[in-house]
């Protein structure tokens, strides 16, 4: 009985919509043209709210246009459009059937202005509007939406919608913000403390969010129940925050990887202390920004695959630098640890203020391609998609750098080299060139580096300075010379210093750290996985 | 060339001759300030006066590193630290010096510490109203940090490179902390303002000499106290520990002493540099901790030749004199210029200016001036090529070590 | 040491008078230009945003000698670069004043670097333009504040997310970087929020280093106290480099404008250039002056800029048409006052007005700082802001906060005969507070 009733609803809501738009449309034209008389978002908010009431699923596309701030007034005629801008003209579509009509100098429109507490109530009208829709991710966003803005009147829909839904998940989320409405309507406390269950079922931070609005409100069963979930809910978060913490850590120790990874091999193997790491890095992030800009203006439907293809560009790059660095200065010093540094320093400064002359002082924006943008969750941890794919990148990279020094007779003979440059050099391998590639390779590791680093912090002059003082912090405490010690040094680092910060404040965590370093330092001289060697000078 | 006759003979005779002339300095270039008439072409304008007051502290500053790098091979990237914190001894008393003539009228606390709700004075800041505390605590706040930083370190035998990471660590953490407003230094606005030091305007041009002349007497000062330690038994021994650390310690010395006592002297050293440096420039803020600072020293001292104790000081007013011409004249080439420096500093000159000077006049005989093994460069760990032999054998591929004790020529 | 004296008197004397010539250029200094110095960081960690007043500064300059100068001479610009480094700063003020004799300075960004060179112009009596929005409490007599204080930024910008149009804004995160400015605004802030009744529970106060860049926790710490039923806005003073990997990490985590807007006080047009805005439609700034603002006057201003600087991608920003009233203000006080002598202009700069780029008059007041509007816009797809609020009227800035409890009593005004920066209007005393 109750699916028949149910499908019954569902078939009148369609027939309603059915029969109403050729009726109606010259009502919602009448509704839309109103946007021309709008001098303030009060009015506009209200033309809004007409437009929600009419229930119409054919005024989504004019208010979803609003509320991206593209639709338009045509002040000639106070006509109204969904524009698109293009080079120079604005292009129009009819807002309600989106057929192109014609365009139009952008002199010659206004546009429609929207603020956030516009933008929320399309938000919440389209939620409504939208529960029917066919492609289930715009379904779970106005469930989402409808859970976060509860209101009363949602509960009839809503009944109608979960009848009608297939898909488990969303029926879910369905229900919840079904359970989210009763609570704040006036329907029996037997309703609403089931209600609570469901929403105490769901556990996350929104749940939290309306359980304390219910509780401020509600008194007696429910609010003790409301009060009871929460702290249910309360307690299952705080495991989470734990964990979500450890892969706040991961990821920062990801980053610091990255950032020494391409010292890990100029200084912790060549020795070299290079300080113009920090700029190689930043060359990497210059060049992914050239990449970005080639694309934009020439090639727009590749901007998915810049980082791609900025990837070997950037290698090519800091590695090409590194090379005559390696060739024009570093060559004449080895042996001379202490006065590398002051030549890379010097190398450095050079490169920051090129960079500064070529490309300007300010940050250049170089932009996240879809697949990096956004996060995803798995069960109260929300994880973003950049800073999984830095995770993936800094361990790939980390893996094919130990299979090049451990496995390939490349690799063999950069270790042989390092290890005993005489020896080597009588074993017929040409030292000087394979110094100059094993600086290229750091250098180059370190232009990925800055790929990948493009896509969390600012892209200017300055990049480099700020990963310099972090990465030899990271080479040291893990042992020089060492891969796995930058690998473990790295995540240690960044765990710890994730750790601190909700205590400590994000100040305190680094000095924190800073001084565990230097302590770290005084007990293992040599770093966590020293090498042994029996040299006398120790 | 008349000055080469000055050069030619020797260290004691051109120590004599830095002191001769800083001590005339002291005297002169106030006398032309105050009492040649502006119109005069000898008279020096205050500005001029200021502006060399505080190249003669960034000298002080260079010859204390000089003191441990040259002298006893340790490279601190942390030198500019002791420098801000006897900056901030200074800055400290010259605060409380102010009294009720800040902006809110105060007499206790100081302006940003009004603004920011200070009920009361922190603990660290009682005493500082007095100078003779104050200047106490300019030669031991950076001693007692340097002393345990050093008897840690030390004694843990960090050296070489790790050493100098460790020392950039601890500025770089102090930088972190006085940017912190809740340390109750002033953040980063750090402690300005000042009005008067002993009783006398800062802003006056007689007291700007008389820093002036403070500072050029100080650095003479240091300079003896220098060339007194390198060159006596115990510079021997720094210079021993320097070239060849094990074997001074193999024969009885203890060598963690022995750094122990020059790193917490050239502390003490930056820490003056420092409390003159801050009334002569008006401002002492975390800046001063940035590690990029301290280690535009190294290269003052790199510049004028390390070990040598008139290069660093000849290095300090040079890149400085540079460092503001540049900036005045042509600002966009100054990081060029700078770090073109840096690079040809280290390949062309590799013993600074002095350096190269005494090699070019033949005479770079004098022991203590120059390291015993010419190729034991920086002292991290190297020693002479004698000794060579002996441990390659023992090394396996793959491994590394940063006491490398064969010094890889260049290829 | 025989024979070594009359040696090294020479040497002295040589060192005198190498010192003597390099003292003698400025002496030969021509009387037919008037020297304008320009104090803006070119190189370091301000270069960033200095740069580009500089320019803006030359641009400015460049107009004036193209109407035909100032008082019948052509401006010259001396551009100087204190590398980001504050004692370097008052060493090139010093330099400025002294050896160039430059008539009026325009320079500084950071707090930090205004302060360092203060002492510097009291003592040689010389005028200082400072571009930038800070954080009060200070009135020098010559410094004239072109910036917002905290009256003309912070505060119109909080009464705005508390209104219906905003949000109706319950809950405050106010997260900056710290130093003196976020310090100051947060205390002044956090005394207004509790003025209109907001609980201390609903305040959180959070603060991060320069340059930060992981701003995981921190990020979701707000999104933590942004869940408790009430509706949440972050007031951010978080300064310059650490702004855009904050707003990376808040567009990442999800963080809409609808549900926990940010506010902003140090993101501008400038800042925005540097990242896809395209996640963060809809967070907010408060400042005085857009680009986007539609007015002949700006247009104008921004056709002139592009020209000069050769690129038409180039921003504008509210320190730019700061600088653009200050430098109209002083050439308008130096021809009423008819002569570039830096205490006569001082004296003259009070009540001179001149038109500002978003429709209106700037006016300098006697407490040195102006009248400006507010406005509050948000931020667009395109990079730009939409202006969403505006105060009815000008506003005048307000250097001694009336929020903080120390600085409630104080006036400053310039005029004769109260000349005084600091006047306490309980004791009737110039000085400040004084003894509690």
């Amino acid at each position: 009985m109750k699916i028949f009733h149910a499908m019954g609803l569902t078939l009148l809501l369609i027939l309603a919509t059915l029969s109403s738009s050729g009726a109606a449309e010259a009502d919602l034209r009448a509704i839309i043209a109103k946007f021309a008389t709008v001098t303030d978002f009060s009015q506009t908010g209200a033309v809004v709210q007409e437009l929600a009431a009419t229930s119409d699923r054919a005024v989504e596309r004019p208010l979803a246009a609003l509320a991206d701030g593209n639709l338009y007034i045509r002040m000639a005629d106070s006509m109204v459009f969904i524009g698109k801008e293009g080079d120079e003209n604005v292009q129009l579509f009819d807002p309600l059937s989106g057929e192109a009509a014609g365009e139009a100098s952008p002199d010659d429109l206004t546009q429609i202005g929207v603020n956030n507490t516009l933008r929320r109530t399309i938000r919440d009208a389209l939620g409504t509007l939208t529960l029917g829709s066919k492609d289930p991710t715009v379904r779970i966003a106005a469930a989402d939406t409808m859970f976060k803005t509860p209101d009363a009147a949602n509960i009839q829909p809503l009944d109608v919608a979960i009848a009608g839904e297939t898909v488990a998940s969303v029926k879910a989320l369905l229900e919840q913000a079904r359970a989210a409405s009763i609570l704040v309507s006036d329907q029996p406390y037997a309703d609403k403390l089931a209600a609570i269950a469901v929403i105490g079922a769901r556990g996350d931070r929104n749940a939290v969010s309306l359980l304390t609005f219910v509780e401020a409100n509600a008194s007696g069963d429910v609010k003790e129940a409301a009060t009871a979930a929460i702290a249910s809910i309360n307690s299952t978060l705080a495991i989470w925050d734990a964990g979500q913490n450890i892969w706040y850590g991961i990821s920062l120790g990801s980053v610091l990887l990255l950032a020494a990874i391409g010292l890990a091999i100029t200084f912790g193997v060549m020795g070299v202390i290079n300080m113009a790491h920090g700029e190689m890095v930043m060359l990497g992030a210059y060049t992914t920004f050239v990449v970005q800009q080639v694309i934009r203006t020439s090639f727009p439907g590749l901007f998915d695959w810049s980082l791609i293809i900025a990837l070997p560009l950037a290698f090519l790059v800091a590695a090409f630098v590194g090379l005559v660095i390696e060739r024009g200065i570093i060559r004449f010093l080895y042996g001379r640890p202490l006065e590398t540094l002051l030549a890379t320093w010097g190398v450095s400064l050079i490169l920051q203020q090129a960079v500064r002359s070529i490309f300007g002082p300010t940050n250049q924006e170089v932009g996240n391609p879809s697949w990096m943008s956004g996060s995803f969750a798995i069960g109260q941890l929300a994880i973003t998609w950049n800073r999984l794919w830095i995770l993936v990148f800094a361990l790939t990279v980390f893996a094919v750098l130990l299979y090049l020094m451990k496995r390939t007779s490349w690799g063999l003979r950069m270790r042989a080299v390092t290890a005993n440059r005489r020896m080597a050099a009588s074993m017929g391998i040409r030292t000087p060139w394979v110094d100059a590639l094993t600086f290229a390779l750091g250098s180059g590791i370190a232009g990925i580096a800055g790929v990948a680093l493009s896509q969390i912090d600012n892209v200017s002059p300055n990049l480099g300075r700020g990963y310099i003082i972090d990465s030899f912090m990271v080479v040291v405490f893990g042992g020089v010379g060492n891969l796995w010690g930058t690998l473990v040094g790295a995540f240690s680092l960044g765990i710890v210093n994730k750790f601190l910060e909700p205590y400590a404040g994000a100040v305190l965590g680094k000095i924190v750290v800073l001084v565990l370093i230097i302590l770290f330092i005084q007990k293992r001289p040599r770093g966590l996985f020293a090498l042994k060697g029996r040299a006398v000078e120790a | 060339m008349i000055t080469g006759r000055f050069f030619a003979p020797g260290a004691d005779r051109r120590i004599a001759i830095t002191i001769f002339v800083l001590l005339a300095a002291a005297i002169i270039v106030p006398l032309l300030n105050l009492a040649v008439s502006p119109a005069s072409a000898f008279y020096i304008p205050p500005y001029m006066v200021a502006l060399t007051g505080k190249y003669l502290c960034y000298a002080l500053l260079a010859l204390s590193l000089d003191l441990v790098w040259g002298y006893c091979g340790i490279l601190s990237l942390g030198h500019g630290a002791f420098f801000a914190l006897g900056g901030y001894a200074m800055g400290m008393y010259l605060m409380r010096q102010i009294g009720s003539r800040g902006v809110y009228g105060n007499p206790v606390l100081p302006d940003f510490m009004v603004f920011l709700n200070y009920k009361e004075l922190p603990w660290f800041w009682h005493g500082f109203d007095h100078f003779w505390f104050a200047a106490l605590m300019v030669l031991a706040v950076p001693g007692l940090l340097a002393f345990v930083f050093g008897w840690f370190a030390f004694r843990s035998r960090v050296t070489g490179v790790y050493l100098s990471i460790i020392t950039q660590a601890m500025t770089y953490a102090l930088l972190l902390a006085f940017f912190r407003n809740d340390m109750g230094f002033g953040g980063n606005n750090g402690l300005t303002d000042f009005k008067d030091i002993l009783g006398f305007n800062v802003q006056a041009d007689a007291t700007r000499s008389a820093l002036f002349a403070a500072s050029a007497v100080t650095l003479a000062l240091a300079v003896f106290v220098t060339w007194a330690i390198v060159g006596s038994k115990y510079g021997k021994l720094l210079m021993a520990v320097r070239d060849a650390e094990s074997r001074t310690r193999f024969l009885g010395w203890r060598a963690e002493n022995v750094k122990l006592f020059a790193f917490t002297v050239s502390a003490v050293m930056a820490g003056i540099a420092g409390a003159l440096y801050v009334p002569q420039v008006g401002i002492i803020n975390p800046g001063e901790f940035e590690p990029s600072n301290s280690i535009e020293v190294v290269i003052w001292a790199a510049v004028g030749g390390r070990g040598t104790i008139v290069g660093p000081i000849i290095g300090a007013l040079l890149v400085n004199a540079g460092k503001s011409w540049f900036t005045g004249v042509l600002p966009e080439l100054w990081l060029f210029a700078l770090g073109g420096l840096f690079v040809a500093v280290t390949l062309l000159l590799p013993k600074g200016i002095v350096g190269m000077w005494d090699s070019w006049r033949g005479n770079a005989g004098t022991p203590r001036a120059v390291p015993l093994a010419d190729k034991a460069h920086t002292g991290a760990g190297l020693v002479s090529a004698t000794s060579k032999p002996a441990r390659s054998p023992a090394r396996n591929p793959g491994e590394w070590s940063w006491s490398d004790p064969e010094p890889q020529a260049a290829e | 040491m025989r024979g070594n004296f009359s040696t090294i008197t020479k040497m002295v004397s040589a060192s005198v008078v190498a010192a003597g010539l390099m003292m003698s250029a400025p002496a030969r200094a021509a009387d037919d230009t008037i020297k304008v110095g320009i104090l803006h960081s070119l190189s370091g960690t301000m270069a960033i945003s200095e740069t580009t007043l500089k320019d803006a500064m030359l641009m400015l300059i460049d107009e004036q000698n193209a109407k035909g100068g100032l008082l019948g001479k052509k401006l010259e610009a001396v551009v100087v670069d204190p590398a980001s480094n504050w004692p370097l700063f008052a060493e090139k003020a010093r330099e400025l004043i002294s050896k160039d004799h430059v008539a009026a300075v325009f320079g500084c960004w950071t707090s930090v670097s205004r302060k360092s060179v203060l002492p510097v112009f009291s003592e040689l009596d010389n005028i200082l333009f400072y571009p930038v929005q800070y954080e009060g409490e200070e009135s020098e007599r010559n410094v004239f504040y072109t910036g917002a204080a905290p009256n003309q930024q912070a505060i119109p910008a909080v009464d705005y997310l508390m209104s219906k149009d905003g949000g109706s804004v319950k809950r405050w995160v106010l997260e900056g970087t710290d130093y003196v400015y976020p310090r100051t605004t947060n205390k002044i802030l956090e005394a207004y929020l509790k003025s209109k009744g907001v609980p201390a529970e609903d305040i959180m106060v959070n603060y991060t280093p320069f340059g930060f860049s992981d701003w995981q926790t921190e990020v979701s710490a707000i999104k933590k106290f942004g869940s408790a039923g009430k509706k949440t806005a972050v007031v951010s003073t978080v300064n310059g480099d650490a702004n855009v990997p904050f707003y990376k990490e808040l567009g990442n985590q999800g963080i809409k404008a609808e549900d926990i807007p940010v506010m902003a006080f140090s993101v501008g047009e400038e800042e925005l250039a540097g990242l896809d805005t395209k996640p963060l439609v809809g967070h907010l700034a408060a400042w005085n002056y857009f680009e986007s603002v539609n007015t002949p006057e700006n247009k104008k201003f921004i056709a002139d800029w592009h020209k000069f600087i050769k690129n038409n991608k180039r921003t504008t920003n509210d320190p730019m048409e700061a600088h653009y009233i200050g430098f109209n203000m002083w050439v308008k006080a130096v021809e009423k006052a008819g002569t570039t002598d830096p205490d006569k202009v001082i004296d003259a700069m009070i009540g001179v007005s001149v038109p500002n780029l978003t429709g209106g008059y700037a006016t300098m007041m006697p407490n040195h700082h102006i009248t400006k509007p507010v406005l509050i816009g948000e931020i667009q797809a395109n990079g730009q802001f939409q202006t969403v609020s505006k105060t009815p009227g000008l506003v005048m800035g307000d250097e001694w906060s009336d929020y903080l409890p120390d600085s409630k009593d104080l006036i400053s005004d310039w005029r004769a005969p109260l000349s005084c920066g600091n006047f306490n209007v309980k004791t009737g005393k110039c000085g400040g507070k004084g003894t509690n």
